[in-house]
Formats: C-alpha cells, sequence, structure tokens
C-alpha cells in the first residue's frame, strides 16, 4: 500500500464531504492510501498574485513544509487548495523575496525552498496508478455520455500548474473513457464557472455557470463531473434540472463498486 | 501619496511588465467578463504601461474579474493583465472602509448550501 501525505482542505469537511470521501475510499481500493496531514490549516481559497502578499500564503507553506517531512509528497483533491498550494509552492521556488520572508517568518527549524512535490488526485490516477489500471478494476461501467469539467484551477497558469495541456486537456476524458463512460469534448469545458463571483454578484456567476452547462448540454451531455466544490455550487444553483452535476470522485466510486 | 510613487508601487504589486504589451488584444478576448467591464483587461495594461491610473482606481472592472488566469494563458508576451487588475484592487481595498464584503451582508445573502470556500475565496479576494 503506497502512503501520501493528504491535504483535504476546509470544504471538504463540510459542504464537500462526498468528493473526499469517494475519493479516499476509491485510492483504498486502487492501493493508495490517503494520510490527512496535521494541524493543516486553511490554504486561503484563491492565492494572491500581489508581489507584497506573504501572509495569505503562509498557511500553505506550513502545510507543505509538513509534507516535506513525512514523505515528500503532498495530495490535493479540491482544485483552489491545490491550485494555491502548487503556486505557493512554485513561489518558495522562484521568488525570493517570498522565500525571504516567509521562512523569516515561520523560522521553521530548516529553510523551506519548495522541495515539497504538490499532486492532484488527478495526476496520481494518470501517472502513479495509470488508467489502464483503473479500467481493470472497474465493475460497473458507467455506460453514459459524461462532460469533464476542468474550469480554471487545475490549469492556469499553465507554466505553473503543468498539470495537463491548458487550452486542450485530456486527463479527464481520459478517466472517464476508463470507467466506461462516453466522455462529451465540448468547448467551454475549461471556462471560469464565475467563481467567488457568485457571493458579489449572482448574476455573472449565472450567467458563466449557464453558458459551460448550455454548452455541455449541447454537445449531448446529461451528466457534468467537477473537482472543486465551488464549481460544484455554481453549477448546482444554476443548472436547473437540465444536467446532473457530480464530484468526479463519485463517478469513480460507482464505476469501481463502491457503496456509499 | 504622489501619484510618481503609487504607479512605481502599482507596478511593483503587479509583478509584470506592461510595458512588454504588444497590444494584440488576445487577453481581452479570452475574458470571461469582458462584456462587464467598464475597463478591459488589456486597457489595464495599456494604462499602467503609460502611468495613467487614476481612470484604473476608478474602474468597476477590479470587481467582476474572475481571476480565472485565462488572460495570463494566452498573453504571448508573458504580461500578466490579471495581476495588473489585482493590484488595482488591492491598492483600493487596503484602504480603511474599502473593502468589498462587509461581514454584516453576508447572513442575509447566503444559504445553508454556499461552500465555505466562497466566503474564503471572496474574503481573499475583497478584503484585507
Amino acid at each position: 500500500m503506497l502512503e501520501i501525505c493528504y491535504y483535504p482542505g476546509c470544504t471538504l469537511k463540510s459542504k464537500a464531504k462526498k468528493l473526499d470521501d469517494c475519493a479516499r475510499k476509491v485510492a483504498l481500493k486502487l492501493g493508495v492510501e490517503m494520510k490527512e496531514i496535521e494541524n493543516w490549516q486553511c490554504c486561503g481559497a484563491e492565492y494572491t498574485t500581489g508581489s507584497g502578499e506573504i501572509a495569505t500564503k503562509l498557511s500553505a507553506v506550513r502545510s507543505l513544509d509538513y509534507a516535506k517531512k513525512h514523505g515528500g509528497k503532498l495530495l490535493t483533491l479540491c482544485s483552489a487548495c491545490h491550485n494555491v498550494l502548487k503556486r505557493t509552492n512554485d513561489a518558495m521556488i522562484n521568488d525570493e523575496d517570498m522565500n525571504f520572508r516567509a521562512n523569516n517568518y515561520l523560522a521553521l527549524d530548516e529553510r523551506y525552498n519548495g522541495e515539497t512535490q504538490v499532486i492532484h488526485y488527478l495526476e496520481l490516477l494518470r501517472d502513479t496508478i495509470g488508467f489502464d489500471e483503473i479500467k481493470k478494476q472497474v465493475v460497473k461501467p458507467l455506460n453514459r455520455k459524461v462532460a469533464g469539467y476542468y474550469g480554471c484551477l487545475l490549469l492556469r497558469p499553465g507554466k505553473v500548474m503543468q498539470f495537463d495541456k491548458p487550452e486542450s486537456p485530456s486527463v479527464l476524458e481520459d478517466l472517464i473513457k476508463a470507467l466506461g463512460g462516453q466522455p462529451v469534448v465540448y468547448p467551454y469545458r475549461n471556462e471560469c464557472c464565475g467563481a467567488y463571483v457568485s457571493l458579489k454578484a449572482p448574476d455573472l456567476a449565472n450567467k458563466k455557470s449557464s453558458a459551460i452547462l448550455d454548452s455541455a448540454t449541447s454537445f449531448g451531455a446529461t451528466e457534468i463531473m467537477t473537482a472543486c466544490p465551488l464549481c460544484q455550487y455554481n453549477f448546482e444553483k444554476n443548472c436547473g434540472d437540465k444536467i446532473k452535476v457530480t464530484y468526479f470522485t463519485e463517478l469513480m466510486a460507482e464505476a469501481l463498486g463502491i457503496d456509499e | 501619496m504622489n501619484k510618481e510613487l503609487q504607479v512605481k508601487l502599482l507596478n511593483l504589486m503587479s509583478n509584470t511588465d506592461a510595458k512588454k504589451c504588444m497590444k494584440c488584444g488576445k487577453c481581452t478576448g479570452r475574458c470571461p467578463s469582458y462584456d462587464e467591464m467598464d475597463l478591459k483587461p488589456h486597457q489595464f495594461v495599456s494604462l499602467i504601461a503609460q502611468g495613467k491610473i487614476d481612470k484604473l482606481m476608478e474602474s468597476k472592472s477590479i470587481w467582476v474579474c474572475l481571476s480565472c488566469m485565462a488572460c495570463v494563458e494566452r498573453c504571448p508576451r508573458g504580461v500578466a493583465p490579471a495581476n495588473v487588475i489585482e493590484a488595482v484592487r488591492d491598492t483600493i481595498i487596503k484602504e480603511q472602509g474599502n473593502n468589498g464584503v462587509k461581514a454584516e451582508d453576508i447572513p442575509p445573502i447566503i444559504d445553508e448550501t454556499v461552500p465555505q470556500q466562497l466566503l474564503v475565496a471572496a474574503y481573499r479576494k475583497y478584503n484585507r
């Protein structure tokens, strides 16, 4: 059994329990134990781009440093946590000022210089376990058209995230195929759902989410799968009954025959 | 604060070289919020490169940018328009009383389905 440090994030402990719960069970079935790191703190949900923004990233550095001392890898599942942790790690490597000030403040036993490898759950599936192996474990093929939704956080900025081709990704489609479903490729799959503007400007979020859902349904999808609780929320809020919105780990649990 | 210093600070906070812009407009073409914006992403870059920041500081665009990084991804010159927009917003919300989200306004607009992530993200982007 492969063991790996896991950062769940705040929403996966409450509103998005399904995303977390299914992921852990699926991972166990595939021979991976997700070891939740101790004393993790909220990552901040959004990466701040301002050059003087240090305090907003310190909690992410703490988690990265913990993982450095416990195997050197940090597994993420929520797209937002992944984006923040990965970009913060990149800043610790490439931004001298950030590195100096964060280390100065945290005063760790040993300086943290971005040694940890941040891995998203989908990257673990693709690069470590492999879709062929997943395919072998499928007992209940999905047998339906599913639209994979990437959104922004997994893909951009591409130079830092290095997750997939930012303009033409394929990992979700490959996963759907492995699970015995038919992936729907539609133009809006890497568009933004409206993200945090749904708090202040729900109409704008509605416009953005609806455009994506219309795009997916017009290409024949009856179900859309996400990797982010905020995308999930924006879609559920704005989809009416035209399409089903599911976390990708729920579909994995279904296809692998794991009871909830 | 004098204007020259403020231009310098904004450039520093943006952490991007606006003068590299070749005005192709791809950032605005790709922006999912462009039709909600009074000033478009390419104008943020252009105006900051010229040091004309007054219009930027008054722009409503800073509240509709989704930080989706699509403009950054598309820029063929490695400029980050989203960073300029965020630097302007940061400058504004760092002044007392200018936070975009007020705690007392939250309870009436949310329900039990709102994920923590939404509140944390909105606070991170709109408040200091």
